[in-house]
């Protein structure tokens, strides 16, 4: 990735540069220079702007060089969660990633996140994940009579589980941890994210079947502690300190 | 081929589709397919709120909400659509705050409402606060709430099943008026293995979204392609209204990412190059707070008068920094996020250049208030239902109110939930697939596959960007009989070489090459009749703003357009507006 304009950008005007992706790809069918299911890597330079994102230059290349390249996306802009890959050895969204902030001189290396079966390219089999956020009951759980009116609140309430209702099940955290990767039974930081998000809300009564499910061997004891998930997640969420809050819940009995 | 068979199919997985989904599954046997996971929907990238007349925060009335619905639509809304909108908007806010929905709260625990643009009380006296949000990510909230609601309820999802066709049991078209057209089923492609899969169906909903696609500069998701629209078109059934697609006043300059109006919710300012709150001049009652088609006129206007901000002076500037930094990181934490991430701009200190992007087709598959498709003016097709962005039932009429849109696929996903299920329930038998219903869609996908290789052939990106820089050039904010002719002219180029493409994927499995040539039929498709109902429409309403005709002509044009392609191309067609209470009125903020 070297800058081609030579003479200093005009004011508002983004100087293109020249950057080499390599990414990791696989085709269960197989293709003309792989076998069916071979692991392989495909290299390709492409003119770009540095304020690209990177889901601009795999477009260039799926557009203009080489259209069999398959990737999921949808929103291009972090909300949606289709596009999380590994880049430079990191999970992150393509779309919210701008190729100014990788490092210029070398090839961005882009892969499938990992502990997921690989299906074709950059697309992952998400079902299992899907299947171990289901487990921990997402969904608002209360007893007695449904009232007439909303359910009140109050804003100090709404504001304990404010950061995990931003999750947008990616997966980045989940195959970003170490213990997922080696434990095939683990739920993995995001179904435990989806978790607090109920069990810190006052509204919930279902918060302690949760914490069973979480309590269980496959539940929360598996967390290390790496932080891998708290740095990976694209919305900025502290997964590994809503992972604690859940095991300090275990622990002392409260919420 | 696999061969299915459910009461209710249910195409779509966004908030109209996961809101029916609700209602039918709890009724008849209902699968949804949907091309995208549910939560990738478009549904979550909604922002600023769900409109309803709550009065947590202030008085309201839902009458209040009917006529700026009404007027905010410039007229060309059914009234009576509106005032069911309307007045179910209460319970569609309260059930969903009973799902779990995380709404932000009142000191004293009820749910927060903030103003936005068009909503007022007391029919235009000044801005209300109707809009009941989370943070700047209702849309987010809506659709996880729905989709864990229908992990609860044991939904059965087909997802990445890409429905690409329609199965009626008589050509809607050449049917007599009044005969009976019913649905049979939908074809779809199983996106991570090619195979093709036949849902034989008492009842179908189409939610499949919007088609802001078919414009270069949009708030709109790459998915975004006008399937469900472009489907009934090809069977033969009618658009309504396609001609009006809003522009959204405040996209991110250059890019189109959506910032939401509640940013001016909030108190922001649009400012021009001189600095100058040009908003004053254009609606001087609720100023920045003016409906969308109002306010990305205004912007145009600057930046073509040579008011424009930047070095091209291309843009103009919303203005956040008088605001407290705490109010933003607590209202409007995503929308700030995206500038510094998109831009580098810091909207704690400095303005945030925007200008209007594609965001929101007003037209689409015409329904009743019961969420039944139309084959013409009076005659459904029984058991086809639509609802949310696919839908044109017409609650927006010319130009929708920012917050009515999360509203409407609540209000109308559930009435065409429970109206799906109870037709199936009350149809003994769905209508037998005919025993070819798959043969057009693998001959199309054979026929496309068969280019891989080809030399010479034209490239799917190309027309793409050739399609869609064309409608921005010359359908956008300000149109003429001139831009869209020539509009017109392009895209029957780009017909003609689209016949000519080939793709690059062989394979069978995730070949997202093979679909983004089908999604690329469908957007030429739909810019045709975009265009079409524009070139005709020779008045300016709502979002559709004609040069040379700048004003209203009720006389003429106070009715909805009907679009229906046949073997001649584009034929148009007129369906009256339903009034009710509201005579149309100098529309003025």
């Amino acid at each position: 990735m070297t800058a081609v304009a030579e003479t200093p950008a005009n004011a508002g005007t983004v100087p293109t540069i020249e950057v080499t992706l390599r990414i990791r790809r696989v085709d269960p069918e197989g293709t003309e220079d792989s076998k069916p299911g071979e692991e392989y890597w495909s290299q390709f330079t492409v003119t770009a702007h540095a304020t690209d994102r990177v889901l601009d230059a795999l477009h260039k290349i799926k557009w203009e060089r080489d259209g069999s390249l398959a990737f999921r996306r949808s929103c291009a802009h972090g909300v949606c969660g289709s596009d999380a890959m590994r880049i430079n050895g990191k999970n992150r969204l393509a779309c919210k990633t701008l190729l100014k902030d990788l490092n210029p001189a070398r090839p961005i290396t882009v892969e499938p996140i990992a502990g997921l079966p690989v299906e074709k390219d950059l697309i992952v089999d998400m079902e299992p994940f899907f299947a171990s956020y289901r487990e921990i009951m997402p969904f608002l759980m209360t007893s007695g009579p449904t009232p007439e009116r909303e359910r009140l609140q109050t804003p100090e309430q709404r504001a304990r589980f404010d950061d995990t209702t931003k999750c947008i099940m990616c997966a980045a955290c989940t195959t970003a941890c170490p213990v997922f990767w080696t434990d095939g039974q683990y739920f993995g930081p995001q179904a435990i994210v989806g978790a607090h998000r109920f069990i810190f809300d006052s509204r919930d009564e279902g918060q302690w079947d949760r914490l069973e499910i979480l309590n269980d061997k496959a539940g929360v004891w598996k967390c290390r502690t790496a932080f891998n998930c708290t740095e990976a997640c694209p919305r900025g969420i502290e997964v590994t300190k809503a992972i604690s809050e859940v095991k300090k819940a275990l622990t002392t009995g409260e919420i | 081929m696999a061969e299915h068979e459910f009461d209710v199919v249910i195409v779509g997985a966004g908030g109209a589709g996961m809101r029916a989904a609700l209602e039918s599954s709890q009724r008849a046997r209902t699968a949804v397919l949907t091309k995208l996971y549910p939560t990738r929907s478009h549904t979550g990238a909604a922002q600023g709120g769900m409109a309803a007349a709550l009065g947590n925060v202030e008085d309201d009335s839902v009458e209040w909400h009917v006529f700026d619905t009404v007027k905010g639509g410039d007229y060309l809304v059914d009234q009576d659509a509106a005032e069911i909108l309307c007045a179910e908007a209460v319970d569609a806010v309260l059930d969903l705050e009973k799902m779990g929905l995380p709404f932000n709260r009142t000191e004293d625990g009820h749910i927060d409402q903030r103003r936005f643009g068009g909503h007022t009380r007391s029919h235009g006296e000044a801005a209300v606060r109707r809009s009941c949000y989370s943070a700047d990510r209702t849309g987010h909230m809506i659709l996880q709430t729905l989709y864990q609601q229908c992990i609860k309820q044991e939904v059965e999802f087909f997802n990445e099943y890409y429905v690409l066709d329609l199965v009626l049991t008589e050509d809607p078209q050449a049917a007599a008026p009044g005969a009976e057209v019913a649905v049979a089923g939908v074809v779809a492609l199983e996106l991570s293995t090619g195979e093709i899969h036949t849902f034989r169906a008492k009842s179908v909903i189409f939610a499949t979204g919007g088609a802001g696609k078919v414009f270069k500069t949009t708030s709109n998701a790459h998915t975004l392609t006008g399937d469900g629209m472009a489907i009934a078109l090809r069977a033969g059934l009618p658009l309504e209204d396609m001609e009006f697609f809003q522009f959204h006043p405040t996209g991110l300059a250059g890019l189109g990412i959506l910032l939401s109006e509640a940013a001016r919710g909030e108190g922001a300012i649009l400012r021009n190059s001189e600095g100058e709150r040009f908003m004053e001049r254009y609606a001087p009652t609720i100023k920045d707070l003016a409906p969308r088609d109002v306010v990305a006129r205004a912007m145009a206007n600057e930046v073509r008068e040579g008011r424009g901000a930047g070095p091209n002076k291309d843009y103009v500037l919303l203005d956040l920094t008088h605001l407290e930094p705490a109010h933003i990181d607590e209202k409007l934490p995503d929308i700030t996020e995206f500038a510094r991430t998109y831009l580098g701009v810091e909207p704690y200190t400095e303005p945030v250049p925007v200008y209007p992007t594609a965001h929101y087709a007003m037209g689409g598959i015409p329904t009743n208030v019961q969420g039944e498709v139309l084959r013409n003016n009076t005659d459904v097709v029984k058991g086809l239902y639509a609802a949310g962005e696919v839908a044109c039932v017409s609650v927006h009429g010319a130009n929708r109110l920012g917050t009515n849109s999360l509203l409407d696929i609540n209000v109308f996903g559930r009435r065409a939930g429970i109206a799906a299920a109870d037709y199936a329930n009350a149809t003994a038998e769905a209508p037998e697939l005919p025993g070819d219903a798959s043969e057009a869609l693998a001959a199309r996908v054979g026929q496309l596959k068969a280019t891989v290789g080809t030399t010479g052939a034209e490239r799917i990106a190309e027309l793409r960007k050739a399609l869609q820089e064309t409608m921005d050039r010359n359908v956008q904010v300000f149109r003429t009989a001139e831009s869209l002719a020539e509009a017109t002219g392009v895209i029957e180029e780009i017909k003609g070489r689209y016949a000519n493409i080939a793709i690059h994927d062989r394979g069978s499995r995730f070949n997202t090459d093979l679909l983004e040539a089908i999604e690329l039929g469908f957007l030429i498709d739909l810019s045709e009749v975009v265009v079409a109902g524009a070139l005709a429409r020779e008045e300016s309403r709502g979002g559709h703003y004609r040069e040379d005709f700048p004003t209203r002509d009720d006389e003429k044009f106070m009715v909805h357009t009907m679009a229906y392609v046949g073997a001649d191309g584009v034929r148009l067609d007129h369906k009256p507006v339903v009034v009710t209470k509201y005579q149309p009125m100098e529309r003025k903020y």
